[in-house]
């Protein structure tokens, strides 16, 4: 094995750290790690300087901790939770504390009732979806086997999209949860919108804080959130808050000519070193807003692009507000309140009533912005319609390759987002400038790593992909990789669309490797070439049998994609063929696949 | 012994040409057939092609080629009832490119349809009595027969012959049934084939019968034919045909055109022993070991006319008598309205390429579907890509004739080159195509009508055919211009077949591109005005002016 680029350790030292570790078994080398971050933790204490090795790396078991424990607990979908919780874990080791960082799923009772300070960052999806790997914990808390948590002190951040009724359901429960079986809070509960950043580094700055003085730590330093706290100094690998610019070498339509969609393949070539990603991660895109997309937000808000607007310190024109800072496709609430409360017209109070959620959800979906400063036209400053917008966030999307495969080159799946509502013509910010992307053009990106989305460590062990539309696009990467490894165990994809001559994501890849044996088993449905409509959860049933055998044998199983039908069909069709095929009843169904999400043998990547 | 084709080895394995057709529908991931199915289809009267093109479009997508089923209707003598027409109609609507094409062998054939579409199409097929088996492949294919039936009473025996032989000639598999058709599945042993055996013929297999004056089937391009002998207005025998065949491979010098030879007469009763002895002799005969040297036209030549019949004589039971005197007049179709003895009245319309389409404002389709809704007769697909109403009654004719007139099924009774210009599919949908031809022929006979025209020709009687390949579908080795495809736009040049079909031509120039043929034939078109004698034809001219080599 060699050291990788950049090293923070002399070669001399590799070599003598490599020929000392090279007779230690697996636990030995997991004590010396805990061992090793306690004395990092004690140097940075003494000399005050900030961490140099990535949060990521002190998630394993700690060893005893001078201190009490604190412990920050994340429960993560997309990696938004995640990387919240290594935000704090850096910013609580930055102000000297001990700490360890670990995922809801790798999080036992056990060590809850041994816990002193926990904070927990989960996420909700759709109304009110918990993320996967909080599932078994959700139902531990809940059993008779929860345990009393007296000494407790506990804060819990929430991240969610208002435009749900069950906005930030899982946080709250947990929240709740925690709090009944005896848990303190040491801050009330923060629930935050999608555009969570701001409200989520004031949190991490109280957590910090409040958990120094309820310590007594005399060191606690005043610490930042931002971003250079949580990326190592020593290495230069693009992150979301400091991407990098990368070329695009193909842009490749790969829906038929008379598809209703417009599906990209989008090969980019990464420098060396910059970029290291896995299969399963994703690319996140950095764009500014479409030139046009800007010019219509200013004519429907009646505002100037050169007025001066200042922001939390900050002051650029508004044009530039607009276009690199603030989004123009994705309606926040916060327009949708600034709007009641401006507008005489009672149709947009209306719109944020209880009972109108269903609306207002569905309205966010179709809506932009300049749409909704066209339907109720107000008063605008440019200060207000800042403040009222998301900030502007990258778009992330599934990396569709495997490094072991392309090399130095990043390939994403994209669909172009090109619709007509209400008359208006929709084109994705950031899809519909991808569309007409020519060779060479620059795109600012990072990878955004995606640790819960990962092929099994053990190549014998078999997949299952199921993944419709541009949810197959991590398998391309996946089955890229398990040939790279040259991995024995199987592999089985189920891909959905509408039509087989059009829609047919990476057709002939797939061809290609159900003939040499890469891919074992190829289930397709396609809704739209038959009277009835067929979807992936069917093909699953009615290949049942088989798929059960597969997870009898030791199966991982993925699934990409649309988060809303999909996902929760697919869910129900899993349960439903373990209960039939295992003539188990429908509890312990559940709780068989249940099981499977714990032991990360059911993994989601889904949106 | 050299090596049997992998055809071969598809063929013997296919257990009655079942293979794993089924199982194939089933791969909901792909558009086409396994490999070896692929092969088998041919004989259940399909063959898988693409749209070429957007081949290379769809390969840049990662999409496999758009896949494609032609369907080819067994219809012998090229007769369809109304009811057969409305079927037909329906398939091309439902399930195919939204046309049916005239072949130049008497029938329909379906292009565009999908996978899942093959089924439903051979299901409307079956409900209205019709099947597709052994349209393509190594095989007997569909039966021709001459198709105007001024003759009446003789035609009609003549019609019925070729249906006789078409059944005759038949695979007795039910593997057809089975997976079109969901018939019962065969368990033990496949069926006996008595004339085909396990491995069918070496290569596909032509039949038809000509009633002269009329060789619309081009008779002397078949396998197999049969000259219908009538004498005082009775149908007294046959005269035997065998070992034409057009097909040829660019750049193979041993492989040619060659027209049939009259073998002899026999009496009608023993048409049928005769063909099974011509097709199981060259069962036994033909060259297996080599696809370009498989067609009976070799054997014949490898083993000798007098050998080969004395081996159907032998096979057959009887001697072949003399042949007898006959005479053609014409290898082309007769337009316009036609009394037959019987009273009835038919009329042959020109379709260009064969194309039945509504496009351009010629709603040819729609029209054709008006008529057979109401026309009592039947219709007759001629072996030159036009479609006759057979069978009008007197008091009918009006109203056929104001359908005609409405839906425009008259607009492409130009010049006689026109009427009587032949095209092959070819691009964008048959995958042996080299070179443009039926969407290349308007602008061909447009170009060619200018030429005569400058010559003072343009009511000459001409044959002009083209292929886009050299294997010869619209019999351009017969036509007096004959173009054949080498690569997108460049055509070999064969020029001096005469006006019944009787003569080969002869290949004049090679890979030329538009301007050289408009030039070579604008030179021969002068010629031709200034010494030719009177009513004398384009390719005889040319042969007895000696502007032909050989």
């Amino acid at each position: 094995m060699s050291p990788p680029a950049r090293l923070p350790v002399l070669p001399q030292q590799t070599l003598q750290l490599e020929s000392l570790l090279s007779e230690l078994d697996a636990d030995s080398l997991r004590w010396v790690s805990g061992f090793v971050a306690g004395l990092a933790a004690e140097r940075a204490r003494q000399s005050g300087s900030s961490p140099a090795i990535p949060t990521a790396a002190v998630a394993a078991p700690a060893v005893a901790a001078p201190t009490a424990s604190v412990t920050v607990l994340y429960a993560s979908q997309t990696g938004n939770s995640r990387r919240v919780a290594e935000k704090l874990g850096s910013a609580l080791q930055a102000a000297g504390l001990e700490r360890t960082v670990v995922a809801a799923g790798d999080y036992s009772l056990k060590q809850l009732a041994a816990e002193q300070f926990l904070f927990v960052v989960s996420s909700t999806h759709g109304d009110g979806e918990p993320p996967d790997d909080a599932r078994a914990l959700l139902d531990a808390l809940s059993s008779r086997r929860a345990p009393k948590l007296d000494k407790l002190a506990i804060a819990v951040l929430g991240l969610g999209d208002s435009s749900y009724p069950q906005f930030c359901a899982t946080a709250r429960i947990l929240d709740e949860r925690l709090v009944a079986l005896g848990a303190r809070r040491l801050i009330d509960r923060v629930e935050c919108d999608v555009d969570f950043e701001g409200k989520a580094a004031q949190w991490i700055q109280q957590a910090v804080t409040t958990t120094s003085a309820a310590l007594g730590a005399t060191t606690a330093t005043s610490v930042t959130a931002s971003a250079s706290v949580a990326s190592s100094p020593a290495t230069v690998v693009a992150t979301r808050e400091a991407p990098i610019a990368i070329e695009v070498a193909v842009n490749q339509r790969i829906t038929a000519r008379d598809s209703e969609k417009d599906v990209r393949h989008v090969e980019l070539i990464v420098p060396e070193g910059q970029f290291p990603y896995q299969a399963g991660d994703a690319l996140g895109l950095w764009l500014d807003n479409p030139a046009a997309l800007v010019a219509e937000a200013l004519a429907a808000s009646g505002l100037d692009a050169n007025e001066s607007v200042s922001l939390d310190g900050i002051t650029r024109p508004l044009g530039e507000w607009l276009s690199r800072h603030r989004e123009l496709t994705r309606v926040a609430r916060g327009l949708i309140e600034r709007l009641a409360a401006l507008s005489a017209d009672e149709g947009v109070a209306a719109l944020l009533k209880p009972d109108a959620a269903g609306t207002l959800r569905a309205k966010f979906k179709t809506w932009q912005v300049p749409d909704l400063l066209r339907r109720y036209p107000v008063q605008w400053t440019g200060e207000r319609l800042v403040r009222a917008l998301h900030p502007l966030s990258p778009r992330l999307y599934s990396i569709a390759s495997a490094p072991e495969e392309v090399g130095e080159e990043v390939h994403v799946t994209v669909a172009v987002v090109d619709e007509v509502h209400e008359g208006q013509r929709h084109l994705g910010a950031v899809s519909g400038q991808i569309q007409v992307l020519e060779p060479g053009a620059q795109l600012r990106a990072f990878i955004e790593p995606n640790p819960r989305f990962r092929l099994p460590a053990d190549a014998k062990t078999d997949v299952i992909m199921i993944g419709p539309g541009t949810g197959v696009a991590p398998f391309r990467g996946f089955v890229q990789a398990r040939q790279a490894q040259a991995a024995s165990g199987r592999n089985w994809l189920f891909f959905g669309g509408r039509r087989l001559d059009r829609d047919f994501l990476y057709q002939t890849e797939w061809l290609a490797a159900l003939k040499k044996g890469a891919l074992t088993r190829l289930d397709v449905a396609f809704s739209r070439d038959t009277a009835e409509k067929v979807y992936v959860q069917q093909r699953l049933r009615e290949h049942g049998a088989e798929l059960y055998q597969w997870l009898e044998a030791g199966a991982h199983v993925y699934v990409c994609g649309d988060a809303e039908r999909m996902a929760p069909d697919v869910h129900a069709s899993l349960i439903e063929i373990v209960a039939t095929q295992g003539g188990r009843s429908p509890q312990d169904a559940e709780a068989y696949v249940a099981a499977l999400v714990s032991a990360r043998r059911y993994l989601r990547d889904v949106y | 012994m050299a090596e049997l084709t992998p055809v071969e080895r598809i063929k013997a394995q296919s257990r009655g040409l079942r293979g794993t057709i089924a199982d194939s529908l089933q791969d909901a991931h792909t558009g086409s057939l396994r490999d070896d199915d692929q092969q088998l289809l041919r004989l259940h009267g399909s063959y898988q092609q693409d749209d070429r093109d957007i081949r290379e479009e769809r390969r840049q997508q990662k999409l496999e080629p758009l896949w494609r089923y032609m369907v080819r209707v067994r219809l012998p003598g090229g007769v369809a009832t109304p009811a057969q027409w409305l079927a037909l109609d329906a398939i091309a609507r439902e399930h195919a490119n939204g046309s049916l094409r005239l072949t130049t062998r008497q029938t329909f054939q379906f292009h565009g349809i999908a996978k899942n579409g093959l089924k439903p199409s051979m299901h409307t097929m079956h409900d209205a009595l019709m099947d597709s088996i052994a349209t393509c492949g190594d095989v007997n294919r569909n039966v021709m027969a001459s198709s105007n039936p001024i003759e009446s009473p003789a035609h009609a025996e003549v019609a019925e012959w070729a249906a006789r032989l078409s059944e005759h000639l038949l695979p007795k598999t039910r593997a057809y049934y089975e997976i079109w058709l969901n018939g019962e599945k065969l368990e033990a042993t496949p069926e006996h084939e008595p004339v085909y055996g396990t491995n069918f013929l070496p290569r596909k297999f032509k039949a038809a019968i000509a009633l002269p004056p009329s060789n619309d089937v081009d008779i002397y391009t078949q396998d197999l034919g049969f000259i219908a002998i009538v004498e005082a207005g009775r149908l007294v025998g046959f005269n035997l045909t065998v070992g034409g065949g057009l097909g040829t491979t660019h750049g193979d010098a041993t492989t040619h055109p060659r027209l049939a030879n009259v073998a002899g007469f026999l009496a009608p009763e023993h048409l049928l022993a005769v063909a099974e002895a011509v097709v199981t002799t060259q069962r036994d005969f033909g060259d297996r070991t080599n696809r370009k040297h498989a067609r009976l036209k070799y054997t014949i030549e490898d083993r000798g006319l007098e050998w080969f019949v004395s081996e159907v004589e032998k096979r057959a039971g009887i001697k072949l008598g003399a042949a007898r005197p006959f005479a053609f007049d014409t290898h082309g179709d007769l337009f316009g309205w036609r009394q037959a003895l019987d009273g009835t009245w038919h009329r042959t319309l020109r379709i260009p390429a064969g194309r039945i389409i509504d496009k351009d404002g010629l709603p040819w389709l729609t029209g054709l579907r008006a008529i057979a809704t109401v026309h009592t007769g039947d219709f007759r697909c001629t072996a030159n890509q036009n479609v006759t109403i057979a069978h009008v009654k007197s008091e009918d004719k009006a109203s056929i004739e104001a359908l005609i007139h409405h839906y425009r099924l008259d607009a492409a009774e130009g010049s006689y080159l026109a009427r009587h210009a032949l095209a092959c599919v070819s691009m964008p949908t048959c995958p042996l195509g080299m070179a443009e031809a039926e969407r290349y022929l308007p602008q061909l006979t447009t170009d060619v009508e200018r030429l005569l025209a400058e010559h003072g020709l343009e009511d000459e009687p001409l044959s002009l055919r083209i292929t886009g390949c050299p294997n010869g579908c619209a019999r351009p080795y017969v036509a007096e211009i004959g173009l054949v495809g080498k690569a997108l736009g460049r055509y070999n040049l064969h020029l001096g077949g005469d006006a019944v079909g009787s003569r080969l031509n002869v290949l004049y120039r090679e890979n030329i591109d538009e301007a050289t043929f408009h030039t070579v034939i604008g030179e021969f078109f002068a010629a031709w005005r200034q010494e030719r004698t009177p009513g004398e034809r384009f390719g005889d001219f040319l042969w007895r002016t000696k502007r032909l080599p050989g």
